[in-house]
């Protein structure tokens, strides 16, 4: 089980029957684990699903939206739900709104400080179940604006799947006070507004400018 | 339901020295649960008709519609008006955005759910009938590069008014209301986060009603004068009202116009007036807000009977003479708030009305009853007008499209 799927038990509950135990594990994991965060994302569960549907035709995004920047970098949400009964990986993300774009994760350094870098693996949204991607936790990156964001515009991306489907949404821009994604000394270090963290963190950020 | 108020004295009564000694929680736990038990024996006994009752905080108003919620809505107990200056460079094509966000967030927000980007998403699940209704100043339908109907405008000049800018004017009109003061602000700070790109507040005016549930749905508001305020307004959902209020014309279809006045309420000069001087005055009497000439609330004033002596029984100066016309096209809805601010100097209050009219022609329905009460209405020296504004009430719009898109589309 990966990180983001704890994730999902602790935040999408009704799935799960165990959930205060589960909570305590993710705690737990978190607490103890965060050496490893390479390791947080295993292998995509839908490998092996070689007659399963297309994961782009179960998947749909609801309440999706972007943060409005006038240039740099901007965070898309959302929440993203996996109707199919396979679990399926999110890979990859495009839009014309960035020339570049990377998918997020949150978690916590060895410091004990959430920091923000590239999920390696890509977002898997297990079947049935709702992946979150929100301010502080996972979200989807546009890493370099080619024009201004602003507010109430639309905003096109295409999600590519393990299984190579693709699934396209579009979302408003918002004006939105937190998620402040910023380089710090030139280092992919992203502050989330809520995600406290403090100079050093950088040294467990991989590098996202690449 | 006299029950609970008995077990919870009971419980009071046989405290015991031992609930004295761990002090008041457990007294109240004991009166909880005192009440707690009762509650459950009525409900049994009830049957199955017991239900509890629905929040009122679950009530939700339809957002989407032919016209915007918030006008033909029985008036919740807060409104809240915000006025918003566009900034310089906005443009057409930025009152679209801004639109289209506010109608989003209105959308959800009146039904109970957080706004997209909602930091205090808990905020939204108390709508307590809550509704969101835009309106558009002169400068709005300009910059929208629209045809502004030609009552679009600061009303005429009056010799009552006494007119402040910061109450005054406006380019886009918030008015958020719901029987629940936390769901209006937490609606006015998400719409306000969303403006912040295209406007800045021009004015704010908060006012309320008698709270939910204190008095029977559909009574007449009071204002701090203590009269009976709006009792010959036209019924939401008749035929009348429907003539009285609703715009046909262009993009204004199934839109209106709302005219917001604060109106400066001299308290301490009312309490020098004696009862009779204050029914004379408005031509009601304060118990109800019978005509003088009536006993029931909705009975048609007689302005044509005379006391023994030969005197008019509403008089002729009453506000209620003075308002009425003969021309029955010269009415309007009203649908305002009182407000109550914190006093200046010496004074222990600061007070008033916030005049809300929806009609659907200002200068055909509004101007000629203000126009008449500026000549001559007793109540002037009561009540100074300090803020006039008038909007342009787009239609409501069906789920997809946004308000304002039958001008900016």
């Amino acid at each position: 089980m990966n990180l983001l799927t704890l994730r999902q038990s602790k935040t999408q509950s009704k799935t799960q029957s165990n959930t205060g135990l589960r909570s305590g594990v993710v705690l737990a994991a978190l607490a103890l684990a965060l050496a490893g965060c390479g390791t947080t994302a295993g292998a995509s569960p839908d490998d092996a699903a070689g007659a399963a549907e297309p994961a782009g035709q179960n998947v749909t995004l609801t309440d999706g939206w972007v943060k409005a920047a006038d240039s740099g970098m901007s965070a898309a949400f959302g929440e993203l739900t996996n109707a199919g009964p396979d679990d399926v990986t999110v890979v990859s993300a495009t839009t014309e709104a960035s020339s570049m774009l990377e998918l997020h994760e949150t978690v916590e350094n060895e410091s004990g400080e959430m920091i923000m870098r590239e999920i390696e693996g890509g977002f898997v949204i297990p079947a049935g179940d709702t992946l979150t991607l929100e301010p502080g936790g996972s979200h989807i990156m546009l890493m370099d604006l080619t024009d201004p964001l602003e507010a109430g515009e639309e905003v096109t991306f295409i999600l590519t799947f393990a299984d190579d489907s693709t699934f396209e949404f579009t979302a408003p821009v918002k004006d939105y006070s937190g998620a402040n994604e910023n380089y710090v000394g030139g280092d992919a270090e992203m502050d989330m507004g809520d995600a406290d963290h403090g100079a050093d963190s950088s040294t467990d950020s991989t590098g996202t400018d690449g | 339901m006299t029950r609970p108020g008995k077990s919870v004295s009971s419980g009071r009564a046989g405290s015991t020295r031992r609930q004295f000694l761990l002090g008041g929680a457990v007294a109240g736990v004991g009166a909880a649960a005192a009440i707690g038990a009762d509650l459950a024996v009525s409900a049994t006994t009830d049957g199955p008709a017991a239900e509890p009752a629905a929040l009122n905080g679950e009530q939700t108003v339809r957002f989407y519609g032919a016209h915007q919620a918030g006008i033909d809505t029985a008036a919740q107990a807060n409104g809240l008006f915000v006025a918003l200056d566009l900034l310089d460079g906005t443009t057409r094509e930025d009152l679209v955005r801004m639109m289209r966000i506010l109608t989003d967030d209105a959308a959800r927000l009146t039904q109970g759910s957080p706004a997209l980007a909602d930091s205090e998403p808990e905020l939204a699940t108390v709508p307590a009938r809550l509704t969101v209704t835009f309106g558009f100043g002169p400068r709005f339908v300009a910059r929208a590069r629209g045809i502004a109907p030609g009552w679009l405008k600061a009303l005429p000049a009056f010799a009552v008014d006494r007119l402040l800018p910061e109450f005054s004017d406006g380019d886009l009109l918030l008015q958020i209301a719901a029987d629940d003061p936390l769901a209006v602000a937490h609606t006015a700070r998400m719409l306000l986060k969303d403006t912040r790109s295209f406007a800045s507040v021009r004015w704010s005016q908060q006012g309320f009603r008698r709270a939910h549930g204190s008095v029977r749905p559909g009574t007449t508001m009071r204002n701090l004068f203590g009269q009976v305020d709006g009792t010959s307004n036209p019924a939401p959902g008749t035929a009348d009202f429907d003539q009285v209020v609703w715009n046909d014309d262009g993009w204004l279809a199934g839109g209106t116009s709302a005219v917001v006045r604060r109106i400066g309420m001299d308290l301490d000069k009312w309490d020098r007036l004696d009862r009779g001087g204050r029914e004379q005055s408005v031509g009601r009497y304060l118990s109800n807000g019978a005509p003088l000439t009536g006993t029931d609330e909705f009975d048609e004033p007689d302005f044509e009977a005379t006391t023994p002596i030969g005197f008019p029984v509403i008089p002729e100066f009453s506000h209620v003479r003075r308002a009425r016309s003969e021309n029955t096209a010269e009415r309007i809805f009203r649908r305002g708030y009182n407000y109550d601010d914190r006093p200046i100097g010496e004074a222990v209050s600061l007070s008033g009305l916030i005049f809300v009219s929806f009609q659907a022609d200002v200068d055909r329905q509004f101007v000629p009853i203000q126009k008449r009460l500026d000549q001559l209405d007793l109540l002037n020296e009561w009540t100074v007008p300090i803020g006039s504004a008038v909007f342009a009430i787009p239609p409501g719009c069906a789920e997809g499209g946004f308000v304002g898109e039958t001008l900016l589309t």
